[in-house]
């Protein structure tokens, strides 16, 4: 791409550990083989767009641990940054620190540090205005795998711009008062291969905790703690994923399949998580500990009726 | 028909068709799939067949379990042919430099490489499945001669379109990836093509396909 194709633009100075472009994701494509993809956490990518006034499928910026730093060329731009994250704008070589979950306003050559997000994982920038991104299949959800998706299916990388449009007049500051909930049980719903695992197993699966390894990422988490043995088979005939589902390797470790998952996958599962927990699970970073409590179906459901209804609540309450 | 219905977590219905892998439960799983796809059951965001199971997830925001239950049950089928379902024909390459285990499986199915080439290729395979990464179609079934197992160790990265054989499957990586099959050869078409916009794959479940052996140089001129 070229500079100054269009007058408003981020140069990347440092594209981050994980920074990929993000929308809704992609529906329909699992029996090809493409995963859903979408951002992560999906209350604070809705909460992102809203605090922009965007529509609620326009994409963000999603990274990881620590995000990108990136300079804006351009006339006076409304952005924020929602999760828990740690971030600067260097304006005329002075620091100035800003609140995640409100409208900022960057001016020409400021420089936006996203330094690191807190004891979680993801973090999303919105901007008052659209991303010029690739759209593939209804979608531009970068799917590095499957190189498909904005920014030609990759990652942000070092020197490259990204072209903003449709930028928007100033908006309020639509401050939402948020924290982020920190780590606490992980509710699961059995999976269909729950009779794989043996009573102790099954007991010890429940009454452990996990770590979360540093082999996690948007397509899954790996889990370490104690062997969850296996007293029939330790492969099935692969067979369809969904997001949340928990495989037990032929090692007896858990592996949560994330986003960007595998569409099939030929390990018994013991259990699928909640939905009304999913974007708490996925913020739980290496290093942490996961435990598990199982539920049934009727109050998983009641459990996200409420999730909803919370996430509409922080919506309305827009100051 | 369907044997069994259960929940997978609270967002996705898991169809039991069978414990066994053939080509009739497989019919049976796609034309549900194909039947399905064609229905307007709001809420359903996607559909996975497998060799004997089909997986529906849905947005929990629209639809619920025990609705959705109820419309797969009484879905009507339609369609009893796939016909869309295609006969496709793609080459492979056996030079050295591709067929990465060749020499492996000489000596665990005991059997020279002419014999083991000559008794792949006579075969047509189906496509049971797509999927685990993009595009990438499992087929079968093999001649029962080939049957061999996977790798002990599995490759790190195994070469974009490399054609691997395991028990009675054979596969295509659309990508690199990591993977335990037996190599046996490339094909210089590319099975998933992520420019296309429409219908990346060229291999969809319920396929035939037919493989022909080409030469290195027949090869090389498919990639210019």
């Amino acid at each position: 791409m070229k500079k100054n194709m269009n007058k408003n633009y981020f140069e990347v100075l440092r594209p981050g550990v994980n920074s990929t472009f993000q929308d809704n994701g992609r529906n329909n494509f699992y029996h090809i083989g493409i995963p859903f993809s979408g951002a992560m956490d999906n209350r604070n990518f809705l909460l992102a767009n809203t605090i922009s006034n965007n529509g609620i499928n326009n994409p963000v910026l999603e990274f990881a641990y620590q995000g990108p730093k990136l300079k804006y060329i351009g006339e006076n731009i409304s952005i924020n940054v929602t999760g828990d994250v740690n971030f600067k704008i260097i304006r005329k070589n002075k620091n100035l620190k800003f609140s995640c979950y409100e409208n900022i306003v960057l001016e020409n050559n400021d420089c936006l540090d996203i330094l690191s997000t807190n004891r979680s994982v993801y973090g999303y920038l919105s901007i008052g205005g659209t991303f010029e991104v690739d759209y593939y299949l209804n979608s531009c959800s970068t799917n590095t795998k499957a190189k498909i998706g904005a920014n030609s299916g990759k990652k942000l990388e070092i020197g490259q711009i990204i072209q903003l449009k449709n930028i928007k007049k100033i908006l309020p500051k639509n401050k939402i008062e948020y924290l982020n909930s920190k780590i606490e049980n992980i509710r699961i719903i059995k999976g269909p291969h729950f009779d794989y695992f043996s009573k102790d197993a099954i007991d010890s699966f429940f009454s452990n905790e996990f770590n979360v390894t540093k082999l996690s990422d948007r397509m899954g988490i790996r889990l370490k703690g104690p062997k969850v043995n296996n007293i029939k088979n330790t492969n099935i005939k692969s067979e369809g994923l969904v997001k949340g589902v928990i495989q037990i390797t032929a090692d007896g470790d858990p592996i949560i399949m994330l986003s960007d998952h595998g569409t099939i996958g030929g390990y018994p599962k013991i259990g699928v998580v909640i939905s009304a927990d999913y974007d708490k699970l996925v913020q739980i970073p290496p290093g942490s500990k996961i435990k598990f409590k199982e539920i049934n179906l009727k109050d998983a459901e009641t459990i996200f009726k409420l999730y909803e209804m919370e996430t509409q609540n922080l919506i309305s309450n827009i100051k | 028909m369907i044997k069994n219905i259960s929940n997978l977590g609270d967002a996705a219905l898991y169809c039991d068709f069978g414990s066994e892998v053939n080509k009739e439960i497989n019919r049976n799983v796609i034309n549900h799939f194909n039947n399905l796809k064609d229905s307007n059951f709001l809420g359903i965001t996607n559909i996975t067949p497998s060799y004997n199971k089909l997986v529906i997830s849905f947005d929990l925001k629209l639809t619920s379990y025990a609705k959705l239950k109820k419309q797969v049950e009484n879905l009507e089928l339609k369609k009893k042919n796939n016909s869309k379902n295609n006969l496709i024909k793609i080459p492979v390459c056996c030079a050295e430099e591709f067929a990465l285990d060749i020499k492996r499986l000489q000596k665990l199915l005991k059997i020279n490489e002419e014999k083991i080439y000559e008794t792949f290729f006579s075969k047509n395979y189906y496509c049971y499945m797509t999927g685990f990464i993009a595009g990438m179609p499992f087929l079968g079934d093999m001649d029962k001669s080939l049957f061999a197992k996977r790798l002990e160790t599995p490759r790190v990265k195994v070469p974009k379109n490399s054609i691997g054989v395991t028990e009675q499957f054979c596969n295509i990586y659309t990508f690199e990836s990591p993977g335990g099959w037996n190599i046996i050869g490339k094909t210089p078409v590319d099975i998933f093509d992520n420019k296309k916009n429409t219908e990346p794959n060229l291999i969809n479940p319920g396929d035939t396909i037919s493989f022909y052996p080409i030469s290195k140089l027949e090869y090389e001129k498919k990639y210019e």
